[in-house]
């Protein structure tokens, strides 16, 4: 996409660093992100890979304003931001329903928050429920749903909130292959219809490359930083099992795996010690 | 809380009641230990039936009753509130934490004369000591509710957009019904131990007076008749939490689930 950096960044995270008090090591200091500076463009997929452990959700945490960061700013639309990111939804790797809730009282539950009526708040609910595919299952309980349906329900969940960035911590990392595909087109899909701004987490480097306008790779923790960022100029819409068949993206797959198989060894080095 | 009923696990348990009713009548029909210590299950049940046909024992129930559930739903509530507070306000509950402490240590029943002196020998004085039995179970219970929140629930409800009295009403709040609930159980008994023992340290009515009389008469039947009597009512409020519980708590997966691909 040409021109996408003269306009104003939807998010832009500069020169952020983020020190954790050390475990086993009272008054020490661990740093898990140090000098990281990432802009996303607004419309703009941008997927973030490196080593398992490197501290690519605590970036993540940051744009979502959950944690502050120790050094740097986080900029949204321009303006710098204080506080929970409201323009962002944000889906967690981890399983966040809550269980005591239908799929559908999920769903509903930020037009909740923010005070719309039952009624409508439903048919809105409802509506999302069919768009990620799970018309009927509004009553279903968490619990009776299986790993992708619940996927599902937290998609349907952040997006009811129609948020102008998405950030997504490997958010099909749990999944079947299988069903991971399909999730992962769907996503394409949904992104497709109004090109929001995401920000996605992965360790997989071919989710990474069949979903994204960009790659940032980083490097191993600690004290994780951006080593190197791809353009990924496949054609869209993509279907991402037939994408990986192209040529095009074996020569992107080689080229980033270059950079980051260093990094990666050492991320493994690390987590054997 | 969702039980199967079996009917031959129900068969056993009854016939187990009987065996050890059979035991007891034994024990004392063939002079193995003394009537006058271990009393007689058939004389026991008279005495119960006796209660019951001359209705004198609904006064004394009446009031052993009322005791056990204001105290109860007093001290449960209080419990609720206080544990909710402390779990959410890090300085409130390090300041509180050593008073808490020691007062959960303390032996409250113990306390029973001095509500006496202060409240009199009628229901107040066994309600207080009941709260106090029954305050402790629920609040340590609601604290460790509040504190076991999923990290990832409580981000996401923040995320989309959850004020403070949001998330204690969506998140918190449901997060800890089901330690509540299982805290309530105990609580129930606790309830009946203040009551009981209140009444038995000094009054003029209720089934823990009836037990001193009785106690006073060397009359073992009448203790135990008052025994079971309290036992059986003790069960009737329990399995009343448990309806309660299954219906608040009717989310919750009852066996395991294999719906799909594993999560």
């Amino acid at each position: 996409m040409p021109g996408i950096e003269t306009a104003v960044p939807a998010l832009a995270l500069r020169d952020i660093a983020c020190h954790f008090p050390a475990r086993g090591n009272p008054g020490g200091t661990y740093t898990a992100v140090r000098d990281s500076t990432i802009t996303i463009a607004p419309g703009e997929f941008v997927s973030i890979v490196g080593p398992t452990g490197c501290g690519k959700s605590t970036l993540l945490n940051v744009a979502s304003g959950l944690l502050k960061p120790s050094q740097g700013t986080v900029e949204v639309f321009g303006k710098p931001l204080t506080g929970i990111n409201r323009q962002a939804g944000y889906m967690f790797q981890a399983d966040a329903l809550m269980p005591w809730r239908t799929a559908l009282e999920n769903v509903v539950v930020g037009p909740e928050f923010a005070g719309m009526n039952r009624a409508e708040a439903d048919r809105l609910g409802r509506d999302w429920m069919a768009r990620v595919g799970l018309a009927g299952f509004e009553k279903a309980y968490p619990h009776h749903l299986s790993g992708g349906m619940r996927k599902r329900v937290a998609l349907a969940q952040m997006l009811i909130m129609d948020p102008k960035v998405i950030l997504m911590d490997e958010p099909f990392s749990a999944l079947d292959v299988q069903t991971r595909q399909l999730m992962e087109n769907e996503l394409l899909e949904l992104w497709q219809a109004d090109r929001k701004s995401v920000m996605f987490i992965t360790h997989d480097l071919e989710e990474a490359i069949a979903l994204s306008d960009r790659v940032i790779a980083l490097a191993a923790g600690p004290g994780t930083h951006p080593i190197g960022e791809f353009k990924i100029d496949l054609p869209r819409p993509r279907d991402v099992a037939e994408i990986r068949h192209l040529g095009e993206f074996s020569r992107l797959h080689a080229q980033i795996w270059e950079a980051l198989k260093d990094e990666v060894l050492k991320g493994y080095a690390q987590g054997k010690r | 809380m969702f039980r199967l009923k079996n009917p031959r696990i129900v068969l056993v348990q009854i016939l187990i009641f009987i065996l050890f009713i059979a035991g007891w009548k034994a024990l004392t029909t063939f002079g193995i230990m003394s009537k006058f210590f271990v009393g007689d299950p058939f004389v026991v049940a008279a005495r119960l039936y006796d209660w019951f046909s001359t209705g004198m024992i609904f006064r004394h129930l009446g009031i052993t009753l009322y005791e056990t559930v204001v105290a109860f739903i007093l001290g449960s509530v209080l419990g609720l509130l206080v544990g909710l507070w402390l779990a959410l306000s890090p300085t409130a509950s390090l300041l509180a934490s050593p008073y808490l402490k020691g007062f959960n240590a303390m032996p409250r029943v113990i306390l029973a004369p001095i509500f006496a002196v202060w409240f009199g020998l009628g229901v107040t004085s066994k309600i207080a000591l009941g709260i106090t039995l029954v305050f402790f179970v629920v609040f340590f219970n609601v604290y460790q509710g509040v504190r076991e929140v999923s990290p990832v629930t409580l981000a996401n409800a923040r995320m989309l957009g959850a004020s403070r009295a949001q998330l204690l009403r969506t998140v918190y709040i449901p997060s800890a019904t089901s330690w509540v609930f299982s805290s309530l159980h105990a609580a129930v008994g606790m309830a009946f131990v203040g009551a009981v023992i209140g009444e038995y340290m000094g009054s003029s009515a209720g089934v823990g007076y009836l037990i001193l009389e009785a106690e006073g008469l060397f009359d073992i039947n009448g203790v135990f008749a008052g025994v079971i009597l309290l036992t059986f009512f003790a069960l009737i409020l329990d399995a009343i939490v448990g309806i309660v519980e299954a219906r608040l708590l009717h989310w919750q997966p009852r066996e395991a689930t294999t719906v799909g691909a594993p999560a």
